[in-house]
Order: C-alpha cells, then sequence, then structure tokens
C-alpha cells in the first residue's frame, strides 16, 4: 500500500496516462466525493452569502450558523415522497435528471487540478469538455417534455433556446484561447516559444503553454485574452442556468421552470448537476484564461522563496477557517441548550486546524528535509490548492451576481446574446488570430 | 500502449447503435424516436474513438448529439404531436423505402463478402496524441504551404454560408 502511494506520488503522469487503471478509479472516486461535498458546502455558503446581502441572518438552527443545513436538507429530500405525475412520461421523466447529472460529472474526467492531478488527459480535453457538457441541455429537454405539463415545457424550450445560442459565443471565446497556445506573440511580460506554431487542445498542454510562455491568456495580447475572457464569463453564468440570465426557472413566471414536477430525490439530482456544471464550467474558465495550477504572480514574484511563501497558502486557509470557527465558539451564547453546538464547533474549528497543522507540516518537512516525495507532495498540493483557489472565486462571483443583478427578459437574453456577444467573440478571433501573425 | 480497442467494446457500441436505429424508426412517439437517435448518435462517437479518431468524435458530440438534436427536439415539441401519433400514415412512400433499404443492405452485404480486399491494407498510424494536430495540419497546412484539403474543406465552408444566407433570406421577409 505504501509502495503504491510513493509510486504513484514520485509519477508525473496522470492515471489515465500511466494507464494505471486503480489510480484513475481512486481519482475518479476523490473528484465524485469532492465534487459532492463542494455543492453541499456551495449549498450552505451560497444561502448565507445571500442573506447577509440583504440584511438577513440566514440558516442559523441546525447546526451552528446552520452548518448542518445541507445535510439536513439532503436527508429531507432523501425521505420525501417520490411523485411521478400520472400522465408523465414515466421513462423519460426517470432518465432526464440522470443525464444531466451524467452530463455534468463526465466532464471532470479531464479538468486539470495539476500538472499530474487529473483523472487523464486528452488530446482533445477541452472539446470534449464542451461536448460532454452541452448534452447537459438534453436532460433539461427531456425533463421539462415528460412533465407533460405547460410550466416545465415552456422552461425548457426557453432553457434549450438560451444554452444553444450561448454556445455559440462561448464556443468562439473558447477558440480564441486555443490560437493563443499556437502563437508565440508579445505576451505582457515578453517573448516566449512554444513549438512550431501548432496549438493543442488538451486541458493539461493548455495550462503548459501558458507555463512556457510566462503569461496567463488572460493578459496576452491585452485586452483581447480579457474580452474573450469576458465573454466566456458571461455566457458561462447563461449556460448554467444562473442568475441575471436565470429565465428557464424564473419563479415568478414559470413558478419553477423544467423541474417543477420534480420532487425529493430527483430534484436534488437536478440541483446536484447544476451545480456540478457551475463548477465545472468555473474550472475551464480557470484552465484557458487564469493559467490553471499556477499560483498568482508567477513572474514578478518568482524564485524558491516566493515558491515556499505561496505552498504555505493551503494550510494557513484551513489554519484561518479554524481560527473563525474558535471565534465562533467564543461568541456562542452561554447556555446549555447552545452547549452542543459549542462542542460541535470547536470539534469542527479544531478538525481545520490539524488539516491546516498537517498540510503545513508537508510544505515545511519538504523544506528541511529535502526528501523527494515530501517535495513532490507539496508541489502536488499547492497546484490542487491554486485552482481550487480560483474555482472558488468564480463560485462567489456566481452568488454576488445573483444578489446583484435583476433577471433579464427573454428577448433582452437573446438580443445579447446573439447581436452583441456573438460578433464581439468573433471580432476578437479574428484580431487575435492577425495579431498573433503580425507579432509571431 | 495498450488499446482500449477490444473486441467487447466494438459489440457493444455497434450493438447500441443498431438497437438506437431500431428504435428510432418503431417507436411511434416522435421524441422517442429522437432520443434513441441521439443514443445511435453517441454510440457511433464511440466507434470514431476505437478508430482512434478522438477528434472526429468529440465533433460528433458537439455537433450532432449537442446541436443538430437539441434543434430536433426543440421543433418536435413545438408541433403538435398528440394528433399526429393517432393518424394513419397516408402517403405511400414504402416501397421507395423497402428499395433503398434493400439496396444499402446489398451493399454493406457485398462488403462484407469480399472483406479486408476492399480497404488499404494499413494506413498510417498515428500517435493518438498529435491526431488532432495531424487534421488540423491537413486541413489547413503549415509553414506557409497549402494543406492536402484546404481547397475542399473552404469551398465545403463557402456551400454552408451560402446555405445560412439562404435560410436567413427565407426566414425573414424584409432585410
Amino acid at each position: 500500500m505504501l509502495d503504491l502511494l510513493r509510486s504513484y506520488l514520485g509519477s508525473t503522469l496522470t492515471p489515465g496516462q500511466a494507464n494505471n487503471q486503480l489510480w484513475a478509479l481512486i481519482y475518479v472516486l476523490i473528484i465524485f466525493a469532492g465534487v459532492s461535498v463542494a455543492v453541499m458546502t456551495m449549498n450552505w455558503v451560497e444561502r448565507k452569502a445571500l442573506a447577509h446581502f440583504q440584511v438577513r441572518l440566514g440558516p442559523m438552527r441546525v447546526g451552528p450558523h446552520g452548518l448542518l443545513q445541507p445535510i439536513a436538507d439532503a436527508i429531507k429530500l432523501l425521505i420525501k415522497e417520490d411523485i411521478i405525475p400520472s400522465e408523465a412520461d414515466k421513462f423519460v421523466f426517470w432518465i432526464a435528471p440522470l443525464i444531466g447529472l451524467l452530463a455534468s460529472f463526465t466532464v471532470y474526467t479531464v479538468v486539470p487540478f495539476g500538472p499530474s492531478q487529473a483523472v487523464s488527459d486528452m488530446n482533445i480535453g477541452i472539446l470534449f469538455m464542451l461536448g460532454v457538457s452541452s448534452l447537459a441541455v438534453l436532460g433539461v429537454v427531456m425533463a421539462g417534455w415528460a412533465s407533460n405539463s405547460h410550466y416545465p415545457l415552456i422552461g425548457a424550450l426557453r432553457s434549450s433556446a438560451q444554452m444553444v445560442s450561448y454556445e455559440v459565443a462561448m464556443g468562439l471565446a473558447v477558440v480564441s484561447a486555443i490560437l493563443m497556445t499556437s502563437l508565440h506573440g508579445l505576451g505582457l511580460y515578453g517573448v516566449s516559444k512554444f513549438g512550431d506554431g501548432t496549438g493543442t487542445l488538451s486541458m493539461i498542454g493548455i495550462v503548459q503553454a501558458q507555463q512556457e510562455q510566462h503569461v496567463w491568456f488572460l493578459f496576452k495580447f491585452f485586452p483581447l485574452g480579457f474580452m474573450a475572457f469576458g465573454i466566456f464569463a458571461i455566457a458561462m453564468i447563461a449556460e448554467t442556468n444562473r442568475a441575471p440570465f436565470d429565465l428557464p426557472e424564473a419563479e415568478s413566471e414559470l413558478t419553477a421552470g423544467y423541474h417543477t414536477e420534480y420532487s425529493g430525490l430527483r430534484w436534488s439530482l437536478f440541483m446536484l448537476a447544476e451545480y456540478a456544471a457551475m463548477i465545472a464550467v468555473s474550472s475551464i474558465a480557470v484552465t484557458l484564461w487564469l493559467g490553471g495550477w499556477m499560483r498568482p504572480f508567477p513572474n514578478w514574484l518568482s524564485g524558491s522563496a516566493w515558491d515556499l511563501v505561496f505552498s504555505l497558502f493551503a494550510g494557513l486557509t484551513f489554519v484561518a477557517l479554524a481560527v473563525i470557527a474558535f471565534v465562533g465558539v467564543v461568541r456562542m451564547p452561554r447556555h446549555s441548550y447552545f452547549r452542543v453546538q459549542t462542542i460541535g464547533l470547536a470539534g469542527f474549528g479544531l478538525l481545520l486546524a490539524l488539516i491546516g497543522i498537517l498540510l503545513l507540516g508537508i510544505v515545511i518537512g519538504a523544506k528541511v528535509s529535502h526528501h523527494d516525495i515530501l517535495n513532490r507532495t507539496t508541489e502536488g498540493m499547492t497546484n490542487v490548492y491554486w485552482f481550487l483557489f480560483k474555482v472558488a472565486v468564480f463560485m462567489y462571483l456566481y452568488i454576488w451576481y445573483r444578489a446583484t443583478w435583476p433577471r433579464y427578459r427573454f428577448d433582452q437574453l437573446m438580443r445579447v446574446g446573439w447581436k452583441v456577444m456573438l460578433p464581439v467573440s468573433l471580432g476578437v478571433l479574428i484580431v487575435t488570430a492577425i495579431v498573433g501573425v503580425i507579432l509571431g | 500502449m495498450t488499446p482500449v480497442a477490444t473486441p467487447f467494446f466494438f459489440y457493444l457500441l455497434s450493438g447500441l447503435a443498431i438497437a438506437g436505429g431500431l428504435l428510432v424508426i418503431t417507436r411511434r412517439n416522435a421524441i422517442h424516436s429522437a432520443l434513441a437517435l441521439i443514443v445511435t448518435l453517441l454510440a457511433i462517437a464511440g466507434l470514431y474513438l476505437m478508430l482512434y479518431a478522438p477528434f472526429v468524435a468529440g465533433v460528433q458530440i458537439i455537433v450532432y448529439a449537442g446541436g443538430i438534436m437539441v434543434l430536433f427536439l426543440f421543433v418536435i415539441m413545438l408541433v403538435s404531436l398528440e394528433r399526429t401519433a393517432k393518424e394513419r400514415q397516408f402517403n405511400r412512400m414504402w416501397p421507395v423505402g423497402l428499395l433503398a433499404g434493400c439496396s444499402l443492405l446489398a451493399l454493406f452485404m457485398s462488403v462484407y463478402a469480399k472483406g479486408k480486399g476492399l480497404f488499404v491494407e494499413r494506413g498510417p498510424q498515428l500517435p493518438e496524441s498529435e491526431n488532432t494536430q495531424q487534421i488540423g495540419i491537413m486541413l489547413y497546412g503549415e509553414a506557409g504551404r497549402m494543406g492536402q484539403y484546404t481547397f475542399a474543406f473552404e469551398i465545403a465552408s463557402l456551400l454552408l454560408l451560402v446555405a445560412i444566407l439562404g435560410a436567413v433570406i427565407m426566414a425573414k421577409k424584409r432585410i
């Protein structure tokens, strides 16, 4: 077991490339569990943050500061009666949430959490991601149709129209980022050569191209990279049906959109798929424009001293969370009614602190002993941490948008998609190609 | 590299494709037919993957399963289906269909009978990791030279452009 662990930690390939099925399976399980936990956390954070945006407290009853609310919700949804409308198309109704879930979890196969921390590195990585996530719309359409009811059908039609039209602009923005992998050109930080002018579609390859060109594609050919990223950032919100583009679920017009007739477990599968898809598109954006697993300021603050500082962040985050938990313990009301909650929160803080100390210990141990395995673990941990950190920023932005902007009207949505985003993304693509040829 | 292209996967994917195809023509409900067609298209994408053509497989999923089929479903949902499902078929096209089907079957049978002789013994084997790049070079050429298929590719894209313009002109009365 230890040997296996050591041989893996020393490897520089992804399990898929090394053809190691055991590790691939373990990765899949880790990612599945991780995404599920992330969705639950996101659920809690979203409700709390939205509440604080609106000067409310949000969930406070189940667990300290409502920390156990997602678990309570999950249990409620699991034991709820499972209703299938009598006039519904049973089979399609049954399979629709599964298709959505399958599509949004399959894309994680190629998400590069680090140079070797991905299930596999496909030659067609980004194409695979876009293709499989475009299948998610099928789940929505099928759910809306199978419900045999007006609101779900209108919601599904809106949703498919919206997803299909924003996919175009999104795809063009992605193409301009892929184009940058093949162009040497002048980045913000100077010239670098990458290959012989051949680009790559592989997710790991795209990040490596940014590494070799010493520039995140966000800053390359300023402001072209910025514009492409902006288009993607808007289109990805429309793709995942989130506010301010949550027309398919506009509760003031359509009750709940395509999943109006769903309840209990099936409904929760839709929610799981939606949040998993949000994380997945955020990780596409991070991979293509924000340097994937690279730490911030790789050029400006370079050198091994800064590497050490940035690798400490993972442990420090957990320690900071632990401190917040302990502050919560101190501020808890001194009353016997709250005793269990206080002890629980203290235990949670202790757990976070232990994880933080463990991560810090690995980094310091690697620095002191220069042990090969420890060095590689530190590197992998830092890479994964910075990738997840950037994705987490996007997830917070999702909540922020939802709290800030009012919902679009459907004709406005279509007009923005076809008459603004599409021409702009086409223009950005053409100008990127011209600039690349001139500077290359 | 051990091949993933084991016979098991080939039979699984072909079986799925054939089953999906049968369902497409036997279901009364148009939505069910469309869903079965999606299964067939995805199985064919899997077959492309087995032929070490990941790019074609990806494009198959994006264009057919993700794009065209969604539009199909979209149209089917907007058309009233309750009536058409009950109506008897009134056109007399089945002899033509039978003829076309039979000739296609005959073609397949002859290919099956002739066997390997019809195909190039061994095409150039590209490593999977360069497949997409090779397609790019074939379509667009490299280092200033025209690719093998650049002209055909550009002509095809012009044809599509004409089709798009035609659709816009037909749909919009006043431009």
